[in-house]
């Protein structure tokens, strides 16, 4: 899939990515001569089709995760089928969490909750950001676009 | 009629570029994203010796018993071995090597198998799975035949690539009945040694199992090897034979495809019990004779290869 500034005759380029939480997803894309913009916006159904191969519009913002596709997908998944993750005081070098994000994430279903954390923890590190409240949830879950997480 | 409905007019007649005239891909890269999916399977897979498949072409063959068997043997005899339980609507064969107990451990890289008591690594859906659920997935409300397959497609390809097989002798997958995931399994192990094929005498197994059969010799994929399972009756009280079903659909797959017959195995109460109690000791002791010639066969076929200028 590719975009065309026909005017300039230029491949248009990913700008960002919005998941309204409806199962649609926009997709900015900008002609990197004119700017002009153009938004792609799917239906749940396309959305669907292109999250269950794996991959992500705009390109990956985090290291894929073990066992990603199935943890986010699977709705049937039982509630002790993943260790939790000791909770020892964070390494140096990784965030720590605030009580408010915690308890946001102990809210999301153990499945997938290893996951979203770590998802969480890789992009705070990334930004050298040190602590994790739910307004850095926020952002990290627009920026990257984790729909239900 | 409003902005969003009106039809734009066309400014000028103009030539836009195809899509393979427009050099380079934008930040998705999505065949770069999917790409990178097959690497990393074949780097999880590259110091597995042999990937293996047990097909049927039919349900209720004692398909997953074979497997279970098959491993469990070769881990006793030494072995590293794997069970991939491919069948991930049906998942049975890690509750019959005894693997119940959930809790997988996430490394940053890779999902740690559970071990059977003989040693055999395990991934099974069965250990992600609500007890009793199906599986299904988020997914909106509609048209969900469209992309199920993908997404089982998708686990499976976790199951390979995610998982810490480690360093394995052979990495036995265990698949569904019918043929349609081998082509997914070949798509995703370029390197596939080739099939085990599972029937029981009758003729109507022969039918499917062909069916199976041809599927993977359409994508070029070798047959091993034949197991005839449920090959007459075992007494569970006086351990006499006798006869289950008609037919010789064992033999005449082995003369069809000139794969050797495996093992010929009679279906035994007490065997059937032990693995569905979780003990796969007994179906080890069965299928014994059938892993050994899978391992010599693999170890020739390895030694042919290597012999090749």
């Amino acid at each position: 899939m590719k975009f065309l500034c026909i005017e300039c005759d230029r491949q248009m380029a990913f700008a960002e990515r919005e998941l309204p939480g409806d199962g649609t997803l926009a997709a900015v894309f900008a002609c990197p001569a004119c700017g002009r913009s153009v938004a792609m916006l799917t239906n749940p159904m396309e959305t669907q089709l292109v999250s269950s191969l794996g991959v992500q519009i705009g390109g990956r913002s985090v290291p894929e995760q073990p066992f990603e596709l199935t943890r986010s997908a699977l709705a049937s998944g039982r509630e002790d089928a993943f260790a939790e993750a000791p909770s020892t005081p964070a390494p140096a070098g990784r965030p720590v969490w605030d009580e408010a994000a915690r308890e946001r994430l102990g809210r999301v279903p153990s499945f997938v909750r290893g996951m979203v954390q770590r998802i969480y923890a890789d992009y705070a590190a990334e930004r050298r950001i040190a602590v994790i409240t739910t307004e850095i949830m926020d952002q990290a879950r627009r920026e990257l676009g984790l729909e239900g997480m | 009629m409003s902005d969003e409905t009106a039809t734009p007019q066309p400014a000028r007649a103009r030539r836009v570029r195809s899509y393979a005239e427009v050099a380079g891909d934008d930040r998705s890269n999505l065949p770069g994203q999917v790409k990178a999916q097959h690497e990393r399977v074949a780097a999880r897979l590259a110091s597995v010796r042999h990937v293996v498949a047990v097909v049927s072409g039919k349900g209720g063959v004692g398909k997953s018993l074979v497997s279970a068997g098959i491993a469990t043997a070769l881990a006793r005899a030494g072995r590293e071995v794997g069970l991939l339980d491919a069948d991930l609507h049906g998942p049975t064969a890690a509750r019959m090597l005894g693997v119940r107990a959930a809790g997988l451990v996430v490394g940053e890289h890779e999902v740690e198998p559970k071990r059977s008591a003989e040693g055999v690594r395990v991934m099974s859906s069965d250990l992600l799975l609500a007890e009793g659920a199906p599986l299904a997935w988020r997914e909106p409300g509609h048209d969900g035949f469209v992309w199920r397959g993908t997404l089982a497609a998708g686990m499976l390809r976790e199951f390979l690539g995610d998982v810490a097989w480690g360093s394995l002798d052979l990495l036995l997958v265990d698949m569904p009945p019918g043929s349609e995931r081998l082509d997914t399994l070949a798509g995703l192990v370029p390197g596939l040694r080739g099939v085990v094929v599972v029937t029981i005498p009758s003729e109507a197994s022969y039918r499917a199992v062909k069916r199976a059969v041809e599927a993977a010799r359409a994508g070029a994929i070798p047959i091993l090897g034949v197991v005839e399972n449920m090959a007459g009756y075992r007494c569970a009280d006086c351990r006499s034979h006798g006869p289950l079903f008609e037919g010789d659909a064992g033999d005449r797959l082995v003369r069809e495809t000139g794969a050797p017959l495996l093992a010929r195995v009679p279906f035994d109460p007490a065997v059937q019990a032990s693995v569905d109690a979780g003990d796969a000791s007994r179906a080890a002791e069965a299928l014994a004779p059938a892993a050994e010639a899978l391992a010599r066969g693999l170890e020739r076929a390895e030694s042919r290869a290597e012999a090749r200028p």
